[in-house]
């Protein structure tokens, strides 16, 4: 089901957390609120989820208009960073808490339960106490939660925040065939452009309360509409007027013209990439990055002077701000 | 070392003195013991120190949970003096806080309301004395809770009543009862605050610390050391009893 917000505004005290944010979020997505900490994209989750209220704005979940509508009564299901476990309960109990909390009969919600356990591939463990599963147990166990009472939206805060990166990477490739699955409208909020890129199929990105674009990966990527975007999903160099990724930067042994000559800092070697600091001459650090063939070829060590043009550039009108 | 200080520490202060006074309480044997403990007068006094603590430690449950909760979610104006008012009635010597109820709420108080010499004035009493125990529990396990269950909770569709049941009230449990065994075990020994309020009439108003009191002054020394042992095991029973079911609670939280 669809997510609509509408100039949604938020303060705490003098402090803007969402400034106007207008986003439409289509039917069994799976979308990235993806930005800096501080920039609004967990308050705008929360906002969705009627846990915090606009000052100004309208949410609709699936056509309706939500805004004044309590978070028991929304039909969202919401994992938090860190869990949320309730610590009393057993997972089973944890599971099945929304299910008891609509007076299901018991063996139905039994029946669910088991279900789920075996959807998040937790079988065997329904018995357990959150504080005897680890960290990705316990994440898995609130999706299940979260998915039990079959939420219209499923909206997850960081929900990767707090493991560790092996998990973490585990975690998004199952979180993205969960999806396939179970096909209900997903929002991720994530400081991680990794994440955002790997497991989602449209990024919003937000920075300063304010939505900055929305589009696919590749998109954003490829064609992002100002700086900030372009340097938060990607590396970004500074040449001139113009941005440019460290994988479009040529580098050439003799100038033709259009290229800037700079100094090779430091040349590193990653297996298939090589990357290559350097120093242009008018000032201002650049990044380069060859494959091994294009390094080898080029023949430069560190002290070298070379001359580097963009393969392809981005200028934004009165783009600065980097 | 610290182990051996903290022992000797203890056995001088705690239980030496215990000791004697079990001792004591054997003077005349086990059936003097015996008689003792069930003369009609010390039974009547055990019986209603009971009744008195249970009732102000049921009320010390409720009122101190909420007020710990008050103290701990709301926002007003005079929070920081009314959790410095919190720990006052254990500050005054409580005699003094028996006086005061007795010319608040006594034959010519000023309210109107007399309670002096009635169960539900030495019930008040006791209120008055232990009211820290239960909010000086909670108040650090409230402010500890991650909001977020309560949270998570709402958003499972969990109404506030719902959420407070089921999620907040099964995290405090564990330091309301410890509260409620700390206040049950004051109520069953406090003296001063009662001694003016009860009245004292034999059967009627007399608790068992008073009942010991009186005793002493009656030369019946072997009689107040038997009554006060049957205190101490009391007390022992409930702080043990919490404390293991305390273990149990906390068991699962991390």
């Amino acid at each position: 089901m669809s997510i609509l917000a509408t100039g949604v505004t938020k303060n705490f005290g003098a402090y803007t957390a969402l400034d106007d944010v207008s986003i439409e979020i289509p039917g069994g997505s799976l979308t990235a609120l993806l930005g800096p900490s501080g920039s609004g994209k967990s308050t705008l989750l929360r906002v969705i989820a009627g846990l915090e209220t606009p000052d100004v704005g309208r949410v609709e979940i699936d056509g309706t208009d939500v805004t004044g509508v309590r978070p028991q009564d929304r039909g969202v299901g919401f994992v938090f960073q860190h869990y949320a476990a309730f610590k009393h309960m057993t997972v089973r109990g944890n599971v099945g808490f929304g299910l008891s909390v609509r007076r299901r009969p018991r063996a139905k919600i039994r029946e669910r339960v088991d279900e789920l356990l075996a959807l998040v591939q937790l079988e065997g463990l329904g018995d357990r106490y959150p504080s005897q599963l680890s960290g990705g147990q316990r994440q898995r166990m609130a999706l299940a939660r979260a998915l039990a009472v079959e939420p219209s939206v499923l909206l997850l805060d960081e929900p990767f925040g707090a493991l560790d990166a092996r998990v973490r990477a585990e975690l998004r490739r199952w979180l993205r065939r969960l999806h396939e699955q179970v096909h209900v409208t997903t929002v991720l909020v994530t400081h991680d452009q990794e994440e955002a890129m790997e497991v989602a199929d449209r990024i919003a990105v937000m920075d300063h309360a304010r939505l900055q674009q929305v589009g696919t990966p590749k998109e954003l990527y490829e064609e992002p509409t100002n700086p900030f975007v372009m340097g938060f999903v990607g590396a970004v160099n500074r040449l001139g007027e113009s941005f440019v990724r460290p994988h479009d930067l040529e580098l050439r042994q003799v100038p033709n013209g259009v290229t800037h000559a700079a100094r090779v800092e430091r040349v590193t070697h990653l297996g298939f990439e090589v990357r290559v600091e350097l120093e242009q001459e008018s000032g201002g650090a650049l990044m380069a990055q060859l494959t091994r063939n294009e390094a080898e070829e080029l023949g430069i060590s560190e002290g070298d002077t070379v001359h580097v043009a963009p393969r392809r550039e981005r200028v934004f009108a009165g783009g600065d701000g980097i | 070392m610290g182990l051996g200080i903290a022992v000797s520490y203890l056995s001088l202060l705690v239980l030496i003195p215990l000791a004697a006074v079990a001792w004591r309480s054997l003077d005349g044997g086990a059936g003097a013991f015996w008689d003792a403990i069930t003369s009609e007068q010390a039974v009547a006094a055990m019986r209603l120190t009971l009744l008195v603590s249970l009732g102000a430690v049921i009320v010390n449950a409720i009122m101190g949970t909420l007020i710990a909760w008050v103290l701990v979610r709301d926002d007003f104006r005079g929070k920081i003096f009314m959790d410095i008012l919190i720990d006052l009635p254990f500050a005054l010597p409580t005699i003094v806080a028996g006086l005061t109820l007795l010319a608040l709420y006594g034959p010519n108080g000023p309210v109107g309301v007399n309670i002096a010499f009635t169960r539900i004035g030495i019930t008040a009493a006791l209120i008055f004395v232990t009211l820290p125990f239960v909010v000086r529990a909670v108040q650090p396990v409230l402010m500890e809770l991650d909001r977020e269950m309560e949270e998570a909770a709402a958003s499972l569709g969990a109404g506030r009543f719902t959420t407070f049941r089921r999620i907040v009230l099964p995290a405090l449990v564990p330091a309301i009862v410890s509260g409620v065994g700390l206040s049950f075990s004051k109520a069953l020994g406090e003296f001063g605050a009662v001694v003016l309020i009860a009245g004292n009439l034999p059967y009627r108003t007399e608790v068992a610390s008073v009942f010991i009191y009186g005793q002493i002054e009656s030369d019946g020394v072997q009689a107040a050391a038997a009554v006060s042992v049957v205190l101490l095991t009391a007390s022992f029973l409930v702080l043990l009893g919490l404390s293991v079911f305390e273990r149990r609670m906390t068991r699962h939280a991390e």
